[in-house]
C-alpha cells in the first residue's frame, strides 16, 4: 500500500480527475468572478477595467454597508439561537428522552426538509394582518391588544425571520450535535456523576468539553449558512420594508441581475467571501486558544 | 501629414451618410412592409418572449396566428417563450450578449432607451419605421416618446390612472367627486366617519404607492416635474416635491388605506374594492379586466366610477392631464427584423386593437379598425377619456435608473409606516439618482 502512495504517478491517476472536476466547477468560477470584480459593465455592454473601483465604491455604499451588518447581525443571532436551541435539544435526546427520543428527533427535524421559501410564506402567513389575519394577531386580538403589522417594521421581520429560520433548522443541528454527544463515553459521564457532578456542573465541566469540537463545527457551519442568506428573506419580506432587512446576498443579486452590473455584484461576493472566511477563522482562532488554556 | 485629409475624408463620408440615411429611411419599403426597410435576418420562428403574469397577450397572439396573420404565420410560425417579469432584465441581457434575442420580447425600461444596454447595442426597432407605425395612436407614440426616447415598444396596452370609486357607496353617503386634494381629503374623512374604509392600495408592491405621491408632485409642481430631475434642473428635495411625498406620509398616517396595507398583495386590494369594503382605489385602466369580470366584481360594473387625480391648489399641472404608460415594453429586435418579422409586425398593428378590445376588453395603443360590439359601458367611458386627452404625464419613478427606481418602491413603505421622515425619502432618493443617473 505504500508503494502505491509513493508513486507520484498513481496519485496524479487517482486525484486528478476530481481535482479537474473541481477546479472547473468550483475554482474557475471564483476565479472568474474575481476577476470580474476588477471590471464594470455586463455580457451585453461590455467590460470595463476600473481598477479597485468597485471596492472603493463598496465602503462609500451605504446600501452596501447596511447589508454587510443585516447578514452579520443576522448570522450572530440565528447561530446563537440555533446552536444553543439544537445543543439544548441534543442534551434532551441523550440525557432525558434517552432511547425514546426517535419520535421526538424526527419530529423535530421535519421543517429542516421543507422548502425555505415555503417555510418564508407560511411564517407570513402567520404574522399577517387585515382581510387574511393570521394566528399570530389572532391571538395578540383574544388578549386584548390591536393588530400589529409585524412585516412593516425593520424589527418585527427580523424577528419573525430568525424565529423562522430557528423552527426550521434546530432539528438539524441537534440531531448534529447528538450525534457528537453519543460519542461521548459512558465511563467518563458515570465516573463523574459517581464523583458528585449532575446536572448543570456535569453538562458544564463533562459534556461541554468534550463536545466541544462538534460544537465548533456546528457553529462554523451555521454562521457560513446563515451568513449566505438569501431565499427567506427574500420570500418572507423581500429585504423590506425599504431595504432595511436585505441581506448581502440579496443587494448582491440586485445589483448583478437587476441592475446588470455584474462586475460591482462581483465586488459583494468578494466581500461575502472574506466575511465568511474571516468568521471561520475567528472561531478557529479562539477554539485553538481554548485548547491552548 | 496624411492625418489631416484622411481626417475629412472620413468626415466627408460621414456627413454623406448622415444626409443619405433619412433619404433612405423615407424611401420607404415593398409594399407588405410599408413604413420601412427590413435591415435584419428573417429567424426560423416568430419567436414572443412575454412575461408570465400577462396570458391575454400570448392568448391574443396566438388568436391571430389562427385568424388575421394566418399567412405571416405559415410564412414564419409563432412561438411562445416566458419569462417572469421579475427576471426580465437578467433574462433579455444575457440573451442579447448571446445573439439569441427572440424576435419580439418583453424587456425592461431602462434597457431601451437609447442609452440603455439595448438601444445603444442598436438592438431596438424603430416602429415608426415600420408598417406598425399608421396604426399606432399618436396618444401611444407621444408616451413612448416621453419614456422611451422613441417609438420602440408595441403598444399592447394603453393605460391611463386614476381613482376607481364605488358609486353606489358615494350616492348613499351624498358625497361628490372631488376635484382637488382638499375635497379628497375631506371625503375621504366622511367615508371613514361613516364606518366605511375609504381607500385601499396594494402597498406590498410599493409603486400603488409611490403614483399617488408622483401624482401629487405632477399636479403640484406641473408636468414636467420628474423631466426636470431627470435634467438636473431641479431636486427631489425641493420643496414642491417633498410635498408630495409628505402629502401620502399624511394620507397613509390617518388610517384610510385600511389595517395592513403596507403588506397588502395586488389581488387583495382590487378584491377589497370589488367586494365593496374599500370605497376608493387609485390604478390603471387594466383593472378594467376585473371590473368586466362578474365573477370578481360583486359591487357590479354599474356601481364603479372613475375619476382623476385631483388638483393640488395652487399647484402648477391640471385634473386634465392623465397618467399614461403603454405596458410593459414589447421591442422587436433589429438584428431580426427581415422581411417576414416586418409583415407579422404589420399584422400584429393592424388588427391587435380590435381583438384585444373585443375579445378581452383590453384597450391598446392600436387603431381600432373594426367594429367592437358589447363593450362594455366602463370600458367605453375609458375609451372616449382616452380620445379626449390632450396632455398626459409619465409616473414617479417612469425616468429613473433601474437603482432608484427600485430604491422608490421599497422605501415608500417605510415613508408610509412613518419609519422614514418625507425629506429623508426624498433626499435618499436624489442621493442615488445622483450616483446612479
Amino acid at each position: 500500500m505504500n508503494s502505491v502512495f509513493g508513486d507520484r504517478r498513481t496519485i496524479f491517476i487517482l486525484l486528478g480527475p476530481a481535482l479537474l472536476l473541481y477546479t472547473l466547477l468550483k475554482v474557475a468560477p471564483v476565479l472568474w468572478s474575481f476577476g470580474l470584480s476588477f471590471f464594470e459593465g455586463n455580457t451585453l455592454r461590455g467590460f470595463e477595467w476600473v481598477g479597485v473601483e468597485n471596492f472603493a465604491t463598496f465602503f462609500t455604499d451605504d446600501a452596501a454597508l447596511q447589508s454587510v451588518w443585516v447578514s452579520v447581525g443576522f448570522a450572530i443571532a440565528a447561530t446563537i439561537g440555533q446552536v444553543a436551541l439544537g445543543y439544548g435539544l441534543a442534551l434532551l435526546y441523550v440525557f432525558v428522552l434517552r432511547k425514546g427520543s426517535a419520535l421526538v428527533r424526527t419530529i423535530v427535524f421535519f421543517p429542516a426538509i421543507l422548502p425555505t421559501v415555503a417555510v418564508a410564506l407560511l411564517f407570513r402567513s402567520f404574522v399577517a394582518v387585515g382581510d387574511n389575519q393570521g394566528p399570530v394577531n389572532d391571538l395578540i386580538n383574544f388578549f386584548g391588544g390591536e393588530s400589529v403589522e409585524v412585516l412593516a417594521s425593520t424589527y418585527g421581520t427580523m424577528l419573525t425571520a430568525i424565529v423562522m429560520t430557528l423552527w426550521s433548522s434546530m432539528g438539524f443541528y441537534a440531531i448534529l450535535l447528538y450525534a457528537g454527544l453519543l460519542d461521548i463515553p459512558e465511563e467518563v459521564i458515570e465516573s463523574a456523576r459517581l464523583d458528585g457532578a449532575n446536572g448543570l456542573k456535569l453538562v458544564r465541566h463533562i459534556v461541554v468539553p468534550l463536545s466541544l469540537p462538534i460544537l465548533l463545527s456546528s457553529i462554523i457551519f451555521s454562521l457560513n449558512a446563515t451568513l449566505k442568506v438569501f431565499d427567506s428573506l427574500l420570500a418572507l419580506n423581500g429585504g423590506g420594508p425599504g431595504t432595511s432587512t436585505a441581506p448581502l446576498t440579496l443587494y448582491m443579486y440586485r445589483t448583478a441581475f437587476e441592475y446588470a452590473e455584474y462586475g460591482y455584484g462581483s465586488t459583494i461576493a468578494l466581500v461575502l467571501t472574506v466575511l465568511c472566511l474571516l468568521f471561520t477563522l475567528a472561531i478557529f482562532r479562539s477554539s485553538r486558544r481554548k485548547v491552548e488554556d | 501629414m496624411r492625418t489631416p485629409r484622411s481626417r475629412r475624408v472620413m468626415l466627408a463620408t460621414a456627413l454623406t451618410l448622415v444626409a443619405i440615411t433619412p433619404l433612405a429611411a423615407c424611401a420607404g419599403g415593398s409594399p407588405d412592409n410599408a413604413g420601412g426597410a427590413a435591415a435584419g435576418t428573417d429567424p426560423e420562428t416568430f419567436t414572443v418572449m412575454t412575461a408570465n403574469e400577462n396570458a391575454t397577450l400570448e392568448n391574443l397572439l396566438t388568436t391571430l396566428s389562427e385568424d388575421a396573420c394566418k399567412a405571416e404565420n405559415e410564412a414564419l410560425p409563432l412561438e411562445h417563450q416566458k419569462v417572469a417579469q421579475a427576471d426580465t432584465v437578467q433574462k433579455v441581457t444575457l440573451l442579447a450578449s448571446q445573439d439569441a434575442l427572440p424576435a419580439h420580447t418583453i424587456a425592461g425600461t431602462a434597457l431601451i432607451r437609447p442609452d440603455g444596454d439595448l438601444g445603444a447595442a442598436d438592438l431596438v426597432q424603430d416602429l415608426m419605421e415600420t408598417g406598425a407605425a399608421e396604426y399606432i395612436l399618436p396618444a401611444a407614440a407621444s408616451t413612448e416618446e416621453s419614456v422611451y426616447g422613441g417609438v420602440v415598444s408595441m403598444p399592447y396596452q394603453y393605460n391611463i390612472e386614476g381613482f376607481w370609486y364605488n358609486t353606489q357607496i358615494f350616492e348613499e353617503q351624498g358625497i361628490e367627486v372631488p376635484t382637488t386634494w382638499e375635497e379628497f381629503l375631506s371625503v375621504a374623512e366622511q367615508l371613514d366617519q361613516a364606518g366605511i374604509q375609504p381607500l385601499t392600495t396594494a402597498g406590498a408592491s410599493g409603486f400603488p404607492l409611490t403614483r399617488l405621491l408622483g401624482m401629487y408632485i405632477f399636479r403640484n409642481v406641473g408636468p414636467d416635474a420628474m423631466a426636470a430631475i431627470r435634467d438636473g434642473d431641479a431636486k427631489l428635495t425641493d420643496e414642491g416635491y417633498v410635498a408630495g411625498a409628505q402629502a401620502l406620509a399624511d394620507l397613509a398616517a390617518t388610517g384610510y388605506f385600511g389595517e395592513g396595507f403596507s403588506t397588502r398583495d395586488g389581488d387583495t386590494s382590487t378584491n377589497e374594492f370589488l367586494t365593496g369594503k374599500a370605497a376608493i382605489t387609485y390604478d390603471g385602466s387594466w383593472l378594467l379586466g376585473a371590473i368586466n369580470d362578474p365573477e370578481r366584481n360583486e359591487i357590479g360594473a354599474e356601481n364603479v366610477g372613475f375619476f382623476p387625480f385631483p388638483e393640488v391648489e395652487g399647484g402648477e399641472g391640471s385634473i386634465e392631464q392623465y397618467p399614461a404608460n403603454a405596458g410593459a415594453p414589447m421591442i422587436i429586435s433589429t438584428k431580426q427584423y427581415g422581411p417576414k418579422v416586418a409583415d407579422w409586425v404589420s399584422c400584429i398593428a393592424e388588427n391587435y386593437g380590435s381583438l384585444a378590445l373585443q375579445e378581452a376588453g383590453v384597450i391598446s395603443g392600436f387603431e381600432v379598425k373594426e367594429e367592437v360590439t358589447d363593450i362594455s359601458p366602463n370600458t367605453a367611458e375609458i375609451q372616449e377619456k382616452i380620445a379626449g386627452i390632450d396632455e398626459t404625464v409619465l409616473w414617479f419613478e417612469a425616468l429613473f435608473d433601474p437603482k432608484s427606481n427600485s430604491l422608490a418602491s421599497t422605501n415608500v413603505t417605510l415613508l408610509t409606516t412613518g419609519q422614514m421622515t418625507a425629506e429623508d425619502y426624498m433626499a435618499d432618493l436624489q442621493e442615488s439618482i445622483d450616483a446612479n443617473g
